[in-house]
């Protein structure tokens, strides 16, 4: 009786995480397939059951100026944001992981906060630090794209280096000693042992910090020049006038490009071995 | 393949001592064990050895050639790591062929080479294969393959059979030994296990609290131990301590007198007896040393018999006999006599006789 009792227990304990878990990916993919069926309805204002389906909010998109500017600035400061963020966070964590210093957790620390900040009070701090910074140098320094980049770089950062510590963590210091033996200077031994080592880690910084940059909207609000927007800025202003499904179609766009790079990075490395 | 000299050679860490002035000298195409506990400072010769750590004091000569200020990849010394330190993104063929490209090896040369190399550790067919494909013991052989494959002028194996199990080890201990005599290439073993350096070693160097103890032959260290310490990590002995009361003569705590060999001085001394050299019963009859005593523990080992004797109130030995078919076994309580000619006796410095 005890044992079956046991059998039971866990049955029922089994179902229940089951159950828990499928409705917390349910309540994840559910706004996702929500605005994907939104993209394709007819009628410009959404109601239920759609009149029709059509495709044409996808043609719509090209045909505005503002979301292809607003894609091709975003697509250029999450490039730019993901590059500069790796090139920074990758010797930062290097130097977190091997060497010890004063200080060495509270900048370890430093450099995770981007990630806890709200990107509100990140904005708004960057926003009066660039107004600052404009009068005190009289460098065109407010609302510029160099701006806007160094903003995002933040927001790359703590990825890179929570990711890249991550896989040097996983990283077998004695291969490192063995190319040496076999008569690698470090120069080499970093780039033919080092480096690809953590490529797994880097390869997922670099896909997460593309992806946060190019979502981000909180912080980029308060550091865009006059006329120039980022795609979910625009997407916003466009909300603030108009609920057509041409915003849900933008998303599904939004979607599918970042469903892409993360399908196509899982072909390089297993993304769920490094995060 | 070269002579390898070490001399002198310490380091601290600190006001910690790890090595204390070790100085030796390995032969061409010798293999030389360093055999210690854990924290004995073995490992951290051999790394000294192979350059990844540099040494507060003393020199490493290779092949005549001072050593000492060269960076680990100017030095040719092939290391086998515990770990093994495969490169995880590299196929088999490719770790083998890092040194030489290292070496920048014409590219010609390099295919044969490794493929020389993995065929003289048998991994012939896994060329193509990723370490984590690997067995433990095929990984073993490959990182073997890559030490060798440089032609190093000394091979460096750090405690290389810890990560397998007991079963394997015994087989792959035996393998190296043969490979590296065949290969006629000089090396030096780290390992705490007494079983594998007395099966590998040409000569053992025993070391503890970062001194080496003594250099011998597995038969020098094991008849003639220098102390107290390689008595009892050699192998095992009875250690009873008492005093020299005159030369060839020893009286135990217990009070216990024994005829022993006449050299060492007078004095608190340690007096160490094997015990498979211990005869018991009627057999003790005609030694120079015979005490009876009482048995207090047998112990069936299969190949031997332990058997635990009290001599004194405060001498117990134990005498290990070879398990006859035929032999009559002690019990517990018995009356029994225990007999040992003079030489089988070591006499050691005692513990506070200054000798370290």
């Amino acid at each position: 009786m005890a044992a079956l009792a046991a059998i039971d227990k866990r049955t029922v304990g089994r179902w229940a995480l089951t159950g828990a878990a499928g409705a917390t990916l349910g309540l994840i993919l559910l706004p996702l397939a929500f605005v994907t069926w939104l993209a394709f309805f007819r009628q410009a204002i959404p109601s239920f059951p759609p009149d029709g389906y059509s495709l044409k909010w996808f043609f719509t998109i090209g045909e505005n100026p503002k979301f292809v500017d607003g894609f091709l600035l975003s697509l250029e400061v999450a490039v730019a944001a993901m590059v500069l963020g790796l090139t920074l966070g990758v010797p930062g964590a290097l130097c977190l992981a091997r060497y010890r210093f004063l200080g060495r957790e509270p900048l370890g620390n430093l450099l995770l906060l981007p990630l806890v900040v709200p990107g509100i009070v990140l904005g708004t701090s960057l926003y009066v630090f660039h107004v600052e910074a404009t009068i005190l140098t009289e460098l065109p320094i407010l609302g510029s794209i160099a701006g806007l980049i160094a903003g995002h770089i933040l927001l790359v950062i703590p990825w890179t280096v929570r990711l890249v510590t991550a896989s040097l963590a996983g990283l077998d210091r004695s291969t490192e000693e063995a190319a040496q033996n076999l008569g690698a200077t470090p120069v080499a031994t970093f780039f033919r042992i080092t480096l690809p080592s953590i490529r797994p880690g880097i390869v997922a910084a670099a896909l997460f910090g593309f992806v946060v940059s190019f979502g981000n909207l909180e912080m980029s609000m308060f550091l865009v020049g006059a006329g120039r927007t980022t795609l979910p800025i625009t997407i916003l202003q466009y909300l603030e006038w108009r609920i057509d499904p041409t915003i849900a179609a933008v998303s599904v766009l939004q979607i599918l490009l970042i469903g892409t790079a993360m399908i196509v990075t899982d072909r390089f490395v297993k993304l769920s071995r490094v995060v | 393949m070269a002579r390898l000299e070490i001399e002198r050679l310490s380091k601290h860490f600190g006001t910690t001592v790890a090595v204390h002035e070790v100085s030796l000298d390995v032969r061409d195409g010798e293999f030389v064990v360093l055999l210690g506990p854990s924290g004995c400072g073995k490992t951290t010769t051999l790394r000294m050895i192979a350059g990844f750590i540099a040494p507060t004091g003393g020199r490493v000569r290779l092949g005549g050639k001072d050593v000492t200020a060269l960076p680990p990849w100017k030095r040719n010394a092939g290391m086998v790591f515990q770990s093994y330190a495969l490169f995880p993104h590299l196929t088999v063929a490719e770790n083998v062929a890092f040194g030489l490209e290292m070496r920048k090896v014409p590219k010609a040369e390099i295919g044969p080479r490794v493929a020389e190399a993995l065929r003289l550790v048998r991994l012939g067919g896994l060329a193509e294969r990723l370490p984590r494909q690997l067995s433990g013991g095929q990984q073993q052989r490959v990182a073997l393959a890559r030490a060798l494959v440089i032609r190093p002028d000394v091979l460096l194996l750090d405690e290389p059979l810890s990560n397998l199990d007991a079963k394997l080890r015994e087989t792959v201990r035996v393998e190296i030994r043969e490979l590296q005599h065949e290969l006629g290439i000089t090396t030096v073993m780290v390992t705490h296990d007494q079983e594998e350096a007395l099966i590998m070693a040409d000569r053992l160097v025993v070391m503890s609290e970062g001194s080496v103890r003594q250099v011998g032959t597995q038969r020098e260290l094991y008849e003639r131990p220098a102390d107290q310490f390689v008595a009892g990590f050699v192998g095992r002995s009875n250690l009873l301590s008492g005093r020299v009361v005159q030369p060839g003569r020893f009286e135990t705590e217990g009070g216990v007198t024994i005829a022993c060999p006449a050299n060492g001085a007078s004095g608190p001394a340690i007096m160490a007896l094997r015990p498979e050299r211990l005869v018991l019963g009627p057999g003790a009859a005609g030694l120079e040393n015979r005490i009876s005593g009482t048995v207090e523990l047998v112990s069936y080992l299969g190949a031997s018999i332990d058997v635990h004797v009290r001599v004194s109130s405060v001498d117990r030995v134990v005498v290990s006999q070879p398990n006859r078919a035929d032999a009559k076994l002690p019990r517990e309580g018995d009356k029994i006599d225990v007999g040992w000619p003079a030489a089988a006796a070591v006499v050691l410095a005692g513990e506070h006789a200054g000798k370290s």
